[in-house]
């Protein structure tokens, strides 16, 4: 064997590498959006319950909060409810829904039959307060802090994993946060 | 039932796979010619049990079978058929079937026509290939059965993905899948050879015509690919440095290179240990391909984002192929002698030399660039995506030389070069008509040039004169005339052809790139916009019902000079279940020397809709030229020298095998 025949393997291994760290980073939904750690945009709509009613940026203050950006037509979203469902069941924090793109009776509709997760939802048919939190695509969740400020973003449908491994823990400690300053 | 058929079709042609890979290897050792012939019939029934599984998840599809979960996923009652069909590979699982298929087809397309072959190449080539097959059917049948059930069943299905709703969608993948998976006929008898430790020209002519094969099929599905983004993706594009665009371009460089590399190898005996390498890294590059589609490593306009289990898998096994390959190599490559003390410059096999180095420093260029964010994200330094930029920069001045030398491949003679008055002689004319064409061009088609467009087109025009200057000097050698022609060997045909289809893509990517005039306007009815002389009047706008999707449609009146001489339709389309998003179909006028194009955009509020409108001169040559360079590819492999080839050796080889114990006794 002879060292310049070795040289093809060692450039496997150097790739090989490469791919395993891609693969242990590699979730593509991980896009870093350049609200984060930034205030919530400044939005009023109306709620799709309750239309005399508003749902603004003010709604959110004064406590942690998470936002879920989902539409009736969107297919993951179906997916994604049990697991908003669960979240809304341990009472940890208020989840507030923006529905993108679609009409209220659609939306009304599909939280009857599925469940409503939701202690208020925004309705936002024309999309414009999706535009201003830079949503690409439904379902995304946002988590807002008691000063307002979007401390994460999940695009794509949340799962028990996602639920119980980041989102929840990131629940409690921006909370006991809270606790500390206020 | 049809799908539990389908399931245990996969699981015996997984079975018989695992016999197909040792049994036959076991024989190689030890001589022995009953398990060698085991490979035959075991890569037939191989073959046919897939082919049923195939057929079973396409029956599926067929009837909307919605309580098999991958059906369900990529199916709807209101799609129609065709696309159903083409929905068995329209996501993950079932583009494995197809990956895993159109092995099967290859394995079966080597297990028939290689009955010539000595049987210990064609036992360990068969073997080799199981091997790779055992891989992909244990992915599928582990991490991602296509065959999977689910109860209760959706009354509806989810719909395929609207981009994949297209006539590309029939041909594009499968083509590019039949390029990918072709080069491990390659890559088998590369190993074959490196665990007989012979490799010698009769090797060589048995692993040309596989490899023009895969090579052809993968340009054509490179072409169709582009050509298809072209028309769907509604910004006028065609090619986009996407990481799955380059995941398929880096082994059309390396096979490119290898199918040269081989001709050296069969001619003169040379560049054996390369062309092995080159064979082991043309597959291991499809391989990866596969790896960066289907593992959700990295973000790309075909995203399909992946559980990462399957990227576990699929690195895993791509390390295990591609590394068991790489030691073998570095253990028996040494033992490949030349058969020859040493390679001049100035000689065709000097020259090809310098090709493969071009096209393989190309692919190492553009493998960087693609790594390069997953580098990046993976030390924290953020998620970047590298671009067109980078590619153009690197690309050109690699390719621009390779181009040169096109020129002088049928010129210059083995071993000395020749005489360099005589090279002279025979270049001169194509180079006067190059430059002469090259410079007149644009003039002629667009009405403006700069001294990089004229240096590009120069360049291409050369490549497609000096091709033609082969057949030419056959046409008047010595009276000929058509004799001549017809006398020409099919791989002649083949190489000129390839040449020329590279030498019309450049010129249509050159034009194409530099004088693309883009206008984007807001219309209402009745008002007109115009671009390059054009002028694009938009009629009325209508609602069209498609067969699963609603559609705006626009009608635009083409003219020019007051003549109206077409109408465009550019469509926006809404997808039933898929609401919110719009999918724009470009309307485009073709025309041989330039394309009029317009997507639609949304209308505004004034009423007034939104459209990118186009003149895109020589834009088509692009795929005319991919098109030729596949004919080319067709028609050098199917050259009968390699049958008559086959015939010989084969015949060689049994006279040895019968003297052998004469001479032994």
């Amino acid at each position: 064997m002879r060292w310049p025949y070795l040289i093809p393997i060692g450039v496997l291994a150097l790739i090989g590498a490469v791919l395993a760290l891609g693969l242990r980073n590699g979730d593509p939904t991980r896009v870093p959006s350049p609200l984060i750690n930034k205030p919530a945009p400044a939005f009023s709509v109306t709620r799709v319950f309750k239309p005399k009613q508003h749902f603004s940026r003010a709604t959110l203050k004064g406590h942690v909060s998470v936002l879920n950006v989902w539409a009736s037509w969107c297919v993951s979203c179906k997916d994604e409810h049990p697991v908003l469902l669960a979240l809304a069941d341990r009472n940890l924090v208020p989840v507030y829904g923006l529905d993108y793109k679609d009409t209220r009776a659609a939306a009304r509709q599909w939280l009857q039959s599925r469940g409503d997760p939701y202690t208020a939802v925004g309705f936002d048919p024309d999309g414009s307060v999706g535009l201003n939190f830079g949503v690409y695509g439904v379902p995304e969740t946002y988590v807002i802090d008691a000063r307002g400020i979007i401390r994460r973003k999940f695009i794509g449908p949340l799962t028990p994993h996602k639920l119980n491994h980041t989102l929840i823990p990131l629940i409690e400690r921006l909370k006991a946060q809270q606790g500390q300053t206020g | 039932m049809i799908p539990e058929l389908g399931h245990f079709a996969l699981v015996l042609a997984l079975c018989i796979a695992f016999a197909q890979a040792t049994l036959p290897l076991i024989g190689v050792k030890r001589g022995n010619d009953v398990l060698m012939g085991f490979a035959r019939p075991a890569a037939i029934a191989q073959f046919a049990f897939i082919a049923i599984a195939f057929g079973a998840l396409a029956y599926s599809f067929a009837i909307n079978d919605f309580t098999v979960a991958y059906v369900a996923a990529n199916s709807n009652t209101h799609l129609p058929l065709i696309y159903r069909l083409t929905a068995v590979w329209g996501a993950h699982e079932g583009s494995l079937l197809l990956w895993v298929t159109i092995l099967g087809c290859w394995t079966f397309a080597v297990a028939v026509f290689s009955r010539r072959l000595p049987q210990d190449v064609r036992a360990s080539v068969l073997s080799v290939m199981a091997w790779v097959s055992i891989g992909f059917l244990l992915f599928m049948l582990l991490t991602s059965n296509p065959f999977t059930r689910q109860f209760p069943a959706p009354m509806q299905g989810r719909d395929l993905n609207p981009l994949l709703q297209d006539p590309g969608m029939v041909s594009h993948p499968p083509t590019l899948y039949m390029g990918y998976v072709g080069f491990s006929v390659a890559f088998a008898f590369a190993i074959a050879a490196l665990i007989g430790g012979r490799l010698d020209a009769a090797w060589a002519r048995w692993t040309r015509p596989w490899t023009t094969a895969a090579w052809l099929f993968l340009t054509v599905g490179i072409t169709l690919g582009s050509w298809w983004s072209y028309r769907e993706l509604g910004w006028g594009g065609w090619w986009f440095w996407d990481p799955v665009e380059n995941a398929s371009f880096m082994p059309w460089l390396v096979g490119t290179a290898l199918i040269h590399s081989l001709s050296v190898t069969e001619k003169r005996g040379a560049f054996k240990s390369w062309t092995v390498l080159l064979a082991i890294c043309a597959f291991s590059l499809s391989l990866l391909g596969t790896f960066l589609v289907r593992s959700g490593v990295l973000v790309s306009v075909h995203a399909f984002s992946e559980d990462p289990k399957r990227g576990i898998f699929i690195l895993g096994f791509l390390s295990a192929v591609v590394g068991a390959a790489m030691l073998l190599y570095a253990v028996r490559a040494p033992l490949l002698k030349s058969d020859v003390a040493e390679v001049r410059w100035f000689s065709r096999e000097g020259l090809l030399l310098l090709n493969n180095v071009l096209l393989v420093v190309a692919a190492g260029a553009v493998l960087l660039g693609t790594l390069y964010p997953i580098v990046l994200s993976g030390f924290d330094f953020g998620k970047i995506s590298v671009g067109p930029p980078y590619f153009n920069t690197v690309f050109v001045p690699l390719f621009a030389p390779l181009v040169v030398l096109v020129g002088f491949a049928m010129v210059v003679r083995w071993r000395h070069g020749g005489n360099a008055r005589d090279v002279w002689r025979r270049l001169r004319l194509p180079l006067g008509l190059a430059v002469l064409v090259g410079v007149l061009l644009p003039w002629w088609g667009v009405g403006a040039s700069t001294l990089a467009v004229t240096a590009a087109l120069i360049m291409a025009l050369w490549a497609i004169f000096s091709a033609l200057a082969e057949p030419v000097r056959r046409f008047r050698h010595h009276g000929a005339g058509w004799a001549g022609l017809a006398r020409t060997p099919r791989g002649v045909w083949g190489m000129t052809l390839a040449h020329c289809g590279l030498g019309i893509t450049i010129i249509g990517i050159t034009l194409a790139s530099a004088y693309s005039i883009r206008h984007d306007v807001s219309l209402k009815p009745g008002q007109s916009a115009e671009v390059h002389g054009y002028t694009f009047r938009l009629e009325n706008t209508s609602q069209y019902h498609g067969p699963n999707y609603q559609a705006n449609t626009a009608d635009i009146a083409v003219g020019r000079d007051g003549h109206q001489y077409t109408v465009l339709h550019p469509q926006k389309r809404y997808y039933d279940g898929q609401m919110g998003n719009a999918y724009t179909e470009a309307g485009i006028d073709w025309h041989p020397t330039y394309d009029l194009y317009a997507s639609l955009g949304d209308r505004a509020p004034d009423g007034g809709w939104s459209m990118r409108l186009y003149y895109k001169p020589f834009v088509s040559w692009i795929w005319y030229g991919g098109l030729i360079m596949g004919l080319g590819g067709a028609l050098a492999a199917s050259d009968r020298r390699y049958r008559l080839a086959l015939r010989a050796s084969a015949r060689e080889r049994d006279l040895a095998a019968a003297l052998d114990p004469l001479l032994q006794s």
